[in-house]
């Protein structure tokens, strides 16, 4: 109902749709203007998380990995803080020796076709 | 004389190229510029309509590449400028039909003899959009204040700036300010931050510019036109005058005021 009162009167409410409209152009322009797509870059944070926890332990919760614009330049800015306790460090080993076991489940199905031609 | 080599570009479609590409010519002739226009769309020509020239064209650019005709004979007159010029494209031909090594040798011949060369580009980043900024020496991007527009227009920058075109300058079109002051559409400040690309130019939505391609006469020489106004400013700028961008003022309707009245925003 605000919202109507909103239009109404010509008021701009609490985040306008120009405002929605530069925050999406902004990060799909990111992506576009290096030519990986938000679904490639997920699976490259995946496999750059996979590569530091080999040696140390990861906090995986405070991992902060995003892509970043200076005027027309892009670049990536990772923020991925160690974990302190010797538990998760032999959390990571585990995770680690299971990853180095059995195919990523989402890649198990092309493998295996892969490997029949 | 050694003309300047302009090409208008957007990569999005339907955003007003061939309107601007018209008025900037006619803007530039009325400055008392020599101004030969080129439609780069081959297959799709159109800035021969919108600049109420489209029954005296005798020959087009394929014509004059497949050796046809001499350069001088696809050349139309404009009516009222004696010093404007129309290259148009070919109809029933395709965008292949010309290369880029085609428009450097057609514009290289026109150099000398004129102070603008505008290009009209076709929409698209293919071999069309590759045969107009080919000789460019200054390239416009023109794009309207939607994010497929822009999105669109930031790839086209992007191409530019691999093929050391850059840097390109923005023409933001059909901009609603009373839409930018209820936040309903980007500003141009928002869309310079997005592309960060320097602005030549913000040309108001206007209800002149359809009745003005209707009757095939720019909307810039009509005087009461805010986008014809416009359109003169950024022709020149295009002559290296420096013009500060005007205001585009609200129109301030009743119920806007009374909003602003009541939230103790009055101006």
């Amino acid at each position: 109902m605000s919202g109507f009162f909103d239009r109404m009167f010509g008021r701009s409410s609490s985040k306008s749709s120009s405002s929605l409209a530069k925050e999406r152009l902004q990060f799909i322009l990111v992506h576009d203007r290096i030519n990986l797509p938000p679904e490639r870059m997920e699976a490259m944070k995946a496999e750059i998380l996979a590569v530091i926890s080999k040696y140390v332990a990861v906090d995986q919760d405070n991992v902060d990995i995003a892509l970043q614009q200076r005027n027309r330049d892009s670049l990536i800015v990772a923020e991925i803080p160690f974990s302190q306790s010797k538990d998760s460090t032999d959390e990571a080993k585990r995770r680690l020796g299971q990853d180095m076991d059995t195919p990523r489940s989402d890649q198990s199905g092309t493998v295996d076709e892969a490997d029949d031609f | 004389m050694a003309a300047k080599v302009v090409t208008v570009t957007s990569g999005k479609g339907g955003v007003g190229k061939t309107t601007a590409t018209a008025n900037l010519g006619v803007a530039l002739a009325r400055l008392g510029k020599k101004v030969v226009l080129i439609d780069a769309d081959v297959g799709l020509r159109n800035l021969d309509i919108v600049m109420g020239l489209e029954n005296r064209i005798v020959y087009d650019l394929v014509d004059v590449i497949e050796g046809r005709c001499q350069l001088r004979q696809a050349m139309i007159k404009h009516k009222q400028f004696p010093d404007l010029f129309l290259i148009p494209a070919a109809q029933t031909r395709d965008k292949t039909a010309v290369s880029p090594a085609d428009m450097i040798q057609i514009t290289d011949k026109l150099r000398p003899e004129f102070d603008f060369i505008l290009i009209d580009s076709p929409a698209g980043i293919e071999r069309g959009f590759r045969n107009a900024v080919a000789s460019a020496d200054e390239v416009l991007i023109v794009t309207n204040p939607e994010v497929s527009a822009v999105r669109d227009a930031d790839r086209i920058i992007g191409l530019l700036e691999a093929n050391n075109k850059g840097p390109a300058k923005l023409i933001l079109n059909r901009v609603n300010p009373d839409m930018v002051k209820r936040g309903e559409m980007m500003s141009a400040d928002d869309v310079t931050d997005i592309l960060a690309i320097k602005l030549i130019g913000i040309v108001p939505e206007d209800e002149h510019v359809i009745p003005a391609s209707n009757s095939g006469v720019p909307v810039t020489l009509n005087e009461n036109s805010k986008a014809g106004q416009a359109f003169r400013n950024i022709a020149r700028r295009l002559t290296g005058e420096n013009v500060p961008f005007m205001t585009l003022q609200e129109s301030g309707g009743f119920f806007q005021r009374l909003a602003r009245l009541f939230s103790g925003q009055g101006e």
